[in-house]
């Protein structure tokens, strides 16, 4: 399963579950972290790029299923709600 | 948050800023982002040993990767239309002048890999159709156009390498992609919108014509 690749960071209350999708050379990606770590939310995320083989295909086929477009961040909330891009204002609405 | 970053990073920025200044384009002036993508860049140029897109995912083979690698095929389109490219790298004069404002991550205008191998095939057979005596070739960064027997080692205007030129054409039912003629000094770009700027005489995009063919 793709959740053993997921990082762990701890927030205050976390009124929602987060999953974060990104690359680590990715200027966006950073966006979206320093967004989610500024506002103390707990979440999830895996850097894409970093993993290698199977495991990459693996991370990635799930991203796809997400998001059939297949870019960076995605941003998954609640196993439902998907969140493609950055976009502050997108992110603000969703999640404070 | 303030990272700090390596020397050659911050050298790296530079070079970026003043090769786009040169021809005419302009780096984001949030520095810090532009901080980040020169890191991300150069992380993938060791990685992959090619400048591939920090923003996007690769296939970690250069012939498929071609199109994103930084500048980008979809760089001028993007300026265009939302006035940075698609990591923010770049922006348009509007958004440096600060008469237009970047509110986050554009939409990804690269074509799904199919339609990607059907647009360059199309484009090969339109070449191989064409009528010129010499090989016509074509930056796909920037629409720079040489006729010559093999494509420069690097784009004159927007230093993309070799590997970023295709076979053009002008002949036939005309070519895939509008050519743009400077009023001024005459300069002919094959590209889908004139550029901001002129890269050799400075003027502006009012000064470009759609070039009849």
């Amino acid at each position: 399963m793709f959740e053993e690749y997921l990082e762990m960071v701890e927030g205050e209350e976390g009124k929602h579950d987060l999953i974060l999708f990104a690359l680590s050379t990715c200027g966006w990606c950073r966006k979206a972290r320093s967004f989610l770590d500024e506002n103390k939310l707990p979440y999830r995320y895996v850097y894409v790029d970093l993993l290698e083989g199977d495991s990459q295909k693996e991370v990635f086929e799930e991203v796809k299923r997400r998001n059939p477009r297949k870019t960076f961040p995605t941003l998954v909330i609640d196993n439902e709600e998907v969140i493609a891009g950055f976009n502050e204002d997108k992110y603000r609405e969703a999640l404070l | 948050m303030n990272p700090d970053f390596e020397p050659e990073v911050l050298e790296f920025r530079d070079r970026l800023e003043k090769e786009a200044e040169e021809g005419g384009y302009h780096l984001n002036p949030d520095r810090e982002m532009t901080l980040m993508l020169a890191e991300g860049l150069l992380v993938n140029r060791k990685r992959y040993g090619y400048l591939l897109c920090p923003c996007r995912m690769g296939e970690g083979v250069m012939e498929r990767d071609l199109d994103i690698i930084c500048p980008c095929d979809y760089r001028d389109a993007d300026l265009d239309e939302y006035g940075q490219c698609y990591c923010a790298l770049y922006v348009s004069r509007e958004v440096l002048e600060g008469k237009r404002e970047i509110k986050g991550q554009i939409p990804e205008r690269r074509p799904e890999p199919e339609e990607l191998e059907r647009k360059r095939e199309e484009s090969r057979a339109k070449a191989r159709a064409g009528r010129e005596s010499m090989p016509l070739w074509r930056c796909k960064v920037c629409g720079y156009l040489a006729a010559r027997g093999n494509p420069p080692e690097v784009c004159p205007i927007c230093k993309a390498g070799r590997e970023r030129f295709e076979q053009f054409s002008l002949g036939g039912d005309g070519p895939p992609v509008p050519l743009w003629r400077c009023k001024v000094c005459g300069y002919l770009a094959a590209r889908g919108n004139p550029p901001e700027v002129c890269p050799i005489c400075k003027a502006g995009r009012e000064r470009f014509e759609q070039f009849p063919l």
